[in-house]
């Protein structure tokens, strides 16, 4: 019988557990046994993997039921700061999945692949007029990719000039995301923290010590993770140029200032676009996503091979480059299937219409930001854009009551929370970006549901710290994950696999 | 616009909230100089309208409907069933489940990819996806350095591995520093010498399972000379499918196991999204990449998953973390999920032996033309390259007029004068018989007959 929750939320099984041998979920010719030359055995199985017997059906009913499992943008408000969690084009599915698209080998010769590299081509060009950049890479595979991508291109200018043994340092801000470290440190470069200022903007003063012949460059996220626009970049790109440097832009935050700024004509070198964040691409529970990088003239001559170019005659060729190259992020094109709903998007949309997605991101994370504010602390004053942060200091001094347990709670009132616990530099960060595809009712709702949870907080501390409680399973142990170790599935009785 | 759902009285309300004039007010924090005055920004187009452009733009590619060509991505018939999971608005349009408790749908299908791959690899941890098999490749690599403490720095790679794999690899390992890389050359079989002794500063050695050219690499022994040398080794398959029939990696020795799973995922056209298979030893988890998602428990005690072993990451670790890699695939490691659970080991077994008979059909077939001849002699699966007596490329031309895409030209991807004039050949289980015979005539027919 099955088990079945409130709502016939079904508890479902691990898929391993279902089915029988004999069962088929595929349609597909008889084969006759092998003829010709044979496999030696060596390289055959002695076993068949351990996989599922299922029927179609079953196998439908089985993902269905555990979609059941997910929120989703499509469900509701998910206001994860820094993840843009905006709605996803239905129309963008439709063009992806057009056979013109999918039906290519990507190694055809240029001639069959037109359509591909006019695509290619299109959204370079669409995202150099939003950037002011010389060069877009599309095959970055993710932002952290992208990271690695353009901070190779200053690996390569710096080695040009011969300053590789000398130039080793990267300055990154406080609030910066893990991957941009981690990008640095796999770029061969050291990573140098510096202090976001009192107000939370870079200073120039926090760059002048780092100035010199190691300075290998700075990467800056603006706006920053707090939602400021960092004021001082352009000033601190000036500076790190002059000390030889590079200035890479992390673009993860590229939606708040589309049609405001182009990031090429402040100074920046190269920069990384999110497309599954500012261009509507589905973030699919994690992936794919696409992360083009922008280049200025100077580093273009090492960009990532191959490039699209128009010919005269309108066609389109593949250009595999100089021998200065920084080389390839993917063996073919990148994540093609997601470039094409990014470009899809861009042409809807037009520039226009992606101007007024910035004015109305930032719209509705102001208007987010006012009505919070009279829950909770606002570390930073400051003016910020299209998402803010919020502290729990104040509210777990009084009540005990974290940040963690208004996340949780909140999950009871069908909303996502923001994203938690980052930046690291606000304590008990609290950081919510509506994105602008959310009406103003479902933000009062979201900031009805946080009163009410602070509410709680003072009356019924308990029924916050023990959420949640309307979702099919509570509160997860992490800890006991990290303990055991139950990393697959293993059909009698789960032992660890160490 | 349809995607902003804001009544203009609602902006007046909300600005009068926020107590701003305008929404250009909103903008104060940007200083003048670095604005940028957009010139003559363009206009969209609505759905109608765009779809015709991208209609016309899809349409200027051109589909061969026979494809003999593999090299990384392979045309397997993949079940509507697949994509219209796939595309249900509670996997599509969710985020990473940071929050577990509304994300057990995500958390639960990664749990069982997992599984899935640490069987078809045959080694106990998988994680949750890598962006493809190169960069898993290239990842791999620099995991095996970590594991020797970074006291041995040079890696073996086979030359015989996909080039286009390699070049990624190049990449990463160049921008790193600090890697000294060999390159281990192929034999005529097709397999790669490895050398008798291995010294003690090798940290790893990768081959590919089978080779870009097809080749079947004695992973058995290549194992033996590996472990005795303390070295780890990796392999890398370009169609994970495969792995239904042959003897997994784990069991043959390799330490690391990478593959490419987009090919049964669906999303193969034109290269991607792609998505990399991982898995090691479970000794190994803590240096591997990537997330991985773990079974717990509830306050209630019933079972559930959440992501674990985070401290391997960047979002905890920053600079000292495994790898900078934040995202996985997860929408085409689900794709390849529904698709493994469609199949189970009988479907791939089918679809792997008509693969290779029809591989064999092929290969027997064009070796009837004068001139024609195997390159390599070792063993194969449903990929091989062929030689042919001269004009490839008119060839190649030749067959597209008949809708068949024949195979791949090697010179434009590998310089070596044995393959100047060879094409590698794939097959997969949607070709027919009477395709091959019918691709075996015009080959015979341009070259002028048989034998």
């Amino acid at each position: 019988m099955p088990d079945i929750k409130k709502g016939m939320l079904r508890k479902v099984p691990v898929i391993f557990e279902l089915g029988c041998e004999g069962r088929e979920g595929f349609a597909l010719p008889e084969a006759e046994p092998l003829t010709g030359e044979p496999l030696p055995d060596r390289f055959r199985r002695a076993a068949p993997p351990l996989l599922p017997r299922l029927d179609e059906v079953s196998v439908v009913r089985h993902y269905t039921q555990l979609s059941h499992w997910n929120h989703a943008i499509e469900l509701g408000s998910y206001p994860l700061g820094s993840c843009t969690m905006k709605y996803n084009p239905k129309i963008n599915e439709i063009t992806a999945a057009l056979p013109g698209f999918t039906r290519v080998h990507p190694l055809q010769c240029e001639e069959h692949l037109q359509g591909s590299l006019e695509l290619l081509y299109v959204l370079e060009d669409s995202l150099k007029r939003l950037t002011g950049f010389e060069r877009i890479t599309l095959q970055p595979l993710a932002g952290a990719n992208g990271e690695f991508t353009g901070l190779s291109l200053i690996k390569k200018a710096i080695e040009a000039k011969g300053e590789g043994a000398t130039r080793r340092k990267i300055l990154i801000p406080d609030t910066a995301h893990g991957t941009n470290p981690a990008s640095v440190v796999l770029n061969g470069f050291e990573p140098v923290s510096i202090e976001t200022g009192a107000e939370g903007h870079l200073l120039p003063e926090a760059v002048v010590p780092h100035l010199g012949p190691e300075l290998a460059g700075i990467m800056v996220t603006n706006p920053n993770t707090l939602g400021i626009y960092e004021a001082s970049l352009k000033d601190i790109a000036a500076m790190v140029h002059g000390a030889g440097g590079y200035v890479y832009m992390d673009g993860a935050n590229f939606n708040a200032i589309m049609g405001k700024v182009r990031p090429a004509d402040i100074g920046v070198d190269t920069m990384h676009l999110n497309l599954h964040k500012t261009f509507s691409t589905p973030h699919g529970g994690g992936g794919p996503g696409a992360g083009p990088v922008g280049m200025t003239a100077e580093l273009a001559r090492f960009a990532p091979v191959p490039v699209v170019d128009r010919r005269d005659d309108g066609t389109f060729t593949l250009v595999t480059g100089s021998d200065d190259s920084m080389g390839k992020l993917h063996p073919f094109f990148g994540n093609f299937g997601v470039l094409v709903r990014a470009c899809t998007y861009i042409l809807e949309l037009g520039e226009e219409g992606l101007h007024e997605v910035t004015r109305r991101a930032v719209l509705n994370a102001r208007y987010l930001r006012k009505r919070l504010e009279e829950y909770l602390d606002l570390p930073y004053q400051v003016e910020t854009l299209h998402e803010a942060v919020f502290s729990d200091k104040t509210l777990k001094k009084e009540t005990g009551i974290s940040t963690m347990d208004i996340a949780k709670r909140l999950l009871d009132f069908g909303f996502h929370p923001p994203t938690v616990y980052f930046p690291l530099i606000v304590s008990g960060a609290f950081m919510a970006e509506p994105t602008e595809t959310e009406s103003k009712e479902d933000i009062d709702d979201f900031v009805a549901a946080v009163a009410t949870v602070i509410g709680e907080a003072r009356e019924n501390p308990d029924m916050v710290h023990n959420a949640p409680h309307n979702t099919g399973v509570g509160r997860l142990d992490e800890a006991f994950a990290a303990r055991k170790k139950i990393l697959r599935y293993t059909p009698a009785e789960t032992d660890p696999v160490d | 616009m349809r995607y902003l759902p804001h009544a203009p009285h609602e902006i007046e309300e909300m600005l009068s909230v926020i107590g701003a004039g305008s929404e250009e007010e909103l903008f104060a924090s940007i200083p003048a100089d670095h604005r940028s005055a957009p010139s003559e920004p363009s206009r969209g187009l609505p759905e109608f309208k765009l779809l015709g452009v991208m209609e016309a733009m899809a349409a200027r590619n051109r589909v061969l409907p026979v494809k003999l060509a593999g090299a990384g991505v392979y045309f397997h018939a993949v079940p509507a069933a697949v994509s219209h999971i796939v595309s249900r608005s509670e996997f599509m349009t969710a985020y990473t489940p940071y929050q577990p408790e509304v994300s057990q749908g995500t958390l639960q299908a990664i749990f069982e990819f997992q599984t899935m791959v640490s069987e078809l690899l045959g080694l106990e941890v998988a994680n949750a996806s890598l962006y493809d098999a190169a960069t898993g490749l290239g990842e791999a690599l620099l995991m095996a350095v970590r594991v020797h403490k970074n006291k041995r720095t040079k890696v073996l790679i086979s030359r015989a591995i996909h080039p286009l794999y390699l070049k990624v690899v190049e990449t990463m390992l160049g921008s790193f520093g600090g890697i000294t890389v060999e390159y281990l050359e192929v034999c005529d079989t097709g397999a790669t010498t490895l050398p008798e002794a291995i010294g003690g500063d090798v940290a790893a050695v990768a081959l590919g399972y089978p080779n870009f050219y097809g080749v079947l690499e004695p992973l058995d022994q290549a194992a033996g000379l590996t472990t005795a040398s303390g070295a780890l080794l990796i392999s890398v398959t370009q169609d994970a499918a495969l792995l239904g029939t042959l003897a997994a990696p784990g069991a043959l020795g390799v330490d690391i196991a990478v593959a490419e799973g987009m090919s049964l995922a669906g999303t193969m056209g034109m290269g991607g999204p792609s998505v990399g298979l991982m898995a090691t030893r479970s000794a190994l988890v803590k240096q591997m990449p990537g997330r991985i998602v773990g079974q717990t428990q509830d306050t209630g005690g019933e079972r559930g998953y959440v992501l674990t072993l985070a401290t391997r990451e960047q979002h905890i670790r920053r600079e000292k973390a495994t790898s900078n890699i934040c995202s996985n695939q997860a929408l085409v490691a689900l794709a390849f999920s529904v698709h493994i659970a469609l199949l189970g080991h009988l479907g791939l077994e089918r679809i792997n032996t008509l693969s290779m008979n029809r591989a064999r059909r092929l290969m027997d077939g064009l070796l009837t033309i004068p001139g024609v001849r195997r390159v390599f002699s070792g063993p194969f699966v449903s990929e091989f390259v062929l030689s042919f007596p001269g004009r490839v490329e008119e060839l190649c031309n030749h067959m597209v007029d008949s809708g068949v895409l024949f195979g791949i030209r090697l010179a434009p991807l590998v310089s070596a004068p044995e393959l100047a004039d060879a094409v590698l050949l794939a097959t997969v289980e949607t070709l027919t018989e009477g395709d091959i015979d019918r691709v075996v005539e015009l080959a015979a027919n341009f070259y002028g007959g048989r034998k």
